[in-house]
């Protein structure tokens, strides 16, 4: 593998340039124009610093009432199942030439779709927030700008493939932040390389993208399954801009076991709250200029901090709910904020899943601690609640792009981002959890299938970030990794004070120790993940096998401005050995 | 009223104010009425003066800037540390940017050192890496260095860092100001990715 490691090139430009400079400048002039000390050394740490109290851009939300709109759910979006549409579906690129270029869809034969959805990218007007301006935010579909949320929503099953045909109609001569340059990821999937949405295969207005969702479990192992997924646009550069603007969909998933019906008479259902008691809650952080539009501090190197949170579009809504078990589903979508959510009554919840996917066993939680991207479904019981009114409240401080500053606010100070209004106690069919309520078990760790061991250093070098000492290039590969076979991966955060999600795409992993303390059963990191907070300092090693597929996949960081200034690396999954 | 007029007139009284530092621009920028403003940064540049290697002073936003595509990196001609690179790449980005540097696509290399990066050592530099027409190395008051460095978020948040030249950010902005899209990429990035970067500023043809 060529070695593109940042510092030995650094050395061979400064050697390059002495050189040019003791060609054509004497020593006398150098040191007359400030380049060398009387030693010989560069000058070095001339101590520019004017500190000032703060950058530009800075910009404070108006004042919005809270808890005076309801909340908007989400729509699933209508598939067709009608055979010529499906008939239509091809895993080559057609002959029409508004369909975007990719590989061919792998895995197609035995997978072919029974669904097909469409979605159009494109600017719609909402308001979300009656003190805020009716703005235009880029959405996957129509929808009822009076009663639902903007976000799409896709309910899909095992074993049901599905093509999504993503129109790009944003407007190509869009101003303002954002570009128009769009390739959708369905975040923790397990999708070949060319439906993926890979940053660097965006495609452009009046064009469109086939995406093929097989649905599969990895490795056919149902102990894969996944359950509570979202899509968000991954335009390389401009992934926390388009994500920022509203392109974000929740997609989940349903097999036999976890079948969204909680009256289901299979035995073997798991029977969680279903229907209007399963309900996403997506998390976004923005904040408002003063004319009520979204605005997005484009000079900002370190992370968006919003003073506005939303949950599925509207600013701090309420919730009319009634008195039983609900199945939350908590998505953070950052763009950089991490929290941690508690109810302001102090009641206790179950936590069902990590990242969306099933736990072995539901885990008695009275908080949960989310970076940015990560999913927690929790199941909430209001039935023995008195009080009439509960916030879900974030107590986490969290005030620049670095990380949270660890500060854990009381309930009654952290910041309340969405208000239940407690209704009728009505008839509950779903099943009571308790600590032993079989969810879903965890694949073998087998290390005999582990073929490789790689480091993975996450560092920061002149505010530029860099992985293993080098710069993203989407033409390198930085990892090659066989498929059918395990890796062991040990993820270092060394960029000081810093705190990171970082996610890999393609296959759930398994967090085998923290800075070498083992992860222990009924930790709720004893689960499958594809997002890790790495605090500053910390290494965290995991277990990750790659199944079914090959092609180039992105490893990166999700604080999404972070993503954006080139914290990534890229490892593809090949059929030759691991390199 | 216009924005451009309303830019210009912000850029002036950012001028005759001298210091822009503690007022945000979106507290002296609003939209015209009517008008909604959709979180572009018109108007947030201060328009303050630079001296080029070539012996021109511009106005940042109204010569540098309005209605160019460009590449904007802060550098000073005695760092050992990461310049050298940068320049390096850069020096290289503009070659696989061919004739279009200088024509609608403008390279801007700000010194973060301007009591020692007079007019001709910035000039030797730039005739040191063989930098080509198109690409200006300016230098301006020390404040105004500082307003510029805050304003395009060259900025360090740990205290320490940001204080130290040797450690001072390594990352170009390219941006077209005509449609108010910005991104980044390291400045000591791989030439190939900072042109890919940059081409994402060009307008988008339908298919």
């Amino acid at each position: 593998m060529v070695r593109n490691d940042i510092e030995s090139q650094r050395e061979r430009a400064r050697l390059n340039r002495m050189e040019i400079i003791d060609a054509k400048l004497s020593r006398r002039e150098m040191m007359k124009y400030g380049l060398l000390t009387a030693g010989g050394a560069l000058v070095a740490k001339s101590g520019l610093s004017i500190r000032a109290a703060s950058a530009g851009g800075a910009v404070t939300s108006p004042a919005t009432t809270p808890f005076i709109e309801p909340m908007r759910l989400l729509k699933p979006h209508v598939g067709s199942r009608l055979q010529d549409d499906l008939d239509h579906c091809t895993a080559t690129v057609s002959d029409d030439p508004k369909e975007a270029a990719r590989a061919v869809h792998q895995l197609w034969n035995g997978n072919e779709p029974q669904v097909v959805y469409n979605f159009t990218q494109k600017p719609r007007l909402y308001r979300p927030h009656p003190k805020l301006a009716e703005q235009n935010i880029w959405t996957f579909r129509d929808f009822n700008k009076d009663t639902e949320s903007p976000l799409a929503m896709i309910h899909a099953r095992y074993g049901e493939p599905s093509m999504v045909y993503s129109h790009n109609e944003l407007p190509a001569n869009h101003k303002g932040y954002g570009n128009p340059m769009v390739t959708t990821h369905l975040h923790n999937a397990h999708n070949a390389s060319e439906s993926d949405g890979n940053p660097t295969d965006y495609f452009g207005p009046g064009t469109y993208k086939t995406f093929h969702y097989p649905n599969m479990y990895a490795g056919g192992d149902e102990r894969e399954a996944l359950g509570f997924l979202w899509f968000h646009d991954h335009c390389m550069d401009y992934t926390s801009q388009n994500v920022y603007r509203g392109l974000v969909g929740t997609y989940l998933l349903f097999d036999r076991y976890d079948s969204g019906n909680e009256e289901d008479t299979d035995s073997k259902a798991i029977r969680l709250p279903s229907g209007k008691y399963d309900v996403p809650l997506v998390i976004e952080n923005k904040v408002y200029d003063k004319n009520g539009v979204a605005y997005f501090d484009l000079f900002n190197l370190d992370g968006i901090i919003g003073d506005k949170f939303l949950v599925n579009g509207n600013v701090q809504p309420y919730f009319e709910v009634d008195r039983r078990r609900y199945r939350f589903r908590l998505l953070n979508t950052g763009p950089s904020r991490f929290y941690q959510f508690k109810f302001s009554n102090g009641m206790k919840f179950w936590q069902v899943s990590n990242d969306g996917n099933l736990l072995p066993f539901p885990i008695e939680r009275d908080s949960v601690s989310m970076t940015v991207a990560e999913r927690m479904d929790i199941v909430v019981d209001f039935s023995g609640v008195t009080d009439n009114i509960v916030y879900l409240v974030n107590v986490l401080e969290h005030k620049d792009g670095t990380g949270p500053t660890g500060k854990i606010l009381s309930t009654s100070v952290g910041d309340k981002i969405l208000q239940f209004r407690l209704g009728a106690k009505v008839t509950d069919n779903s099943r009571v959890l308790t600590k032993t309520t079989e969810l879903r078990r965890l694949p073998d760790i087998n290390m005999s299938e582990v073929k490789k061991e790689r480091n993975w250093v996450f560092n920061r070098r002149n505010g530029a970030w860099v992985v293993n000492g080098e710069l993203f290039n989407r033409n390198v590969v930085n990892a090659r990794c066989q498929k059918n076979t395990a890796e062991i991966w040990n993820i270092t955060n060394a960029s000081g004070g810093w705190s990171h999600p970082i996610h890999m795409h393609y296959e759930e992993f398994q967090i085998l120790s923290r800075n070498g303390v083992p992860i222990k059963d009924g930790d709720p990191e004893k689960s499958r993940k594809d997002v890790i907070w790495l605090h500053p300092n910390e290494t965290v090693k995991i277990f990750v096998r790659f199944r079914d597929f090959t092609g180039k996949y992105p490893l990166h960081c999700h604080n999404v401005v972070h993503e954006d200034h080139a914290m990534m690396a890229r490892y593809d999954v090949v059929d030759d050995a691991s390199s | 009223m216009d924005m451009r007029r309303r830019q210009f007139l912000v850029s002036g009284a950012v001028i005759v104010g001298g210091v822009l530092l503690g007022t945000t621009m979106a507290d002296l920028i609003g939209p015209a009425e009517g008008e909604s403003f959709d979180g572009s940064p018109d108007g947030r540049f201060p328009n303050i003066v630079l001296h080029g290697h070539d012996g021109g002073a511009y106005r940042f936003y109204d010569d540098l800037i309005r209605d160019k595509i460009v590449l904007i990196n802060m550098f000073f001609t005695g760092c050992g540390d990461i310049c050298p690179l940068s320049t390096q790449h850069l020096v290289q980005a503009q070659e696989m940017l061919g004739d279009r540097v200088g024509r609608d696509i403008f390279m801007y290399s700000i010194t973060l050192n301007p009591e020692l990066d007079t007019e001709p050592v910035i000039r030797d530099y730039a005739e040191t890496y063989g930098v080509g027409p198109g690409w200006l190395f300016l230098r301006a008051s020390r404040d105004d260095t500082e307003l510029l460095r805050r304003a395009l978020g060259f900025v360090d948040p740990d205290p320490a860092l940001d204080a130290d030249l040797e450690t001072h950010i390594g990352v170009v902005k390219f941006g077209n100001d005509a449609i108010g899209r910005w991104g980044a990429c390291p400045s000591f990035a791989d030439a190939e990715e900072i042109v890919a970067g940059v081409r994402t500023l060009d307008p988008i043809k339908r298919a």
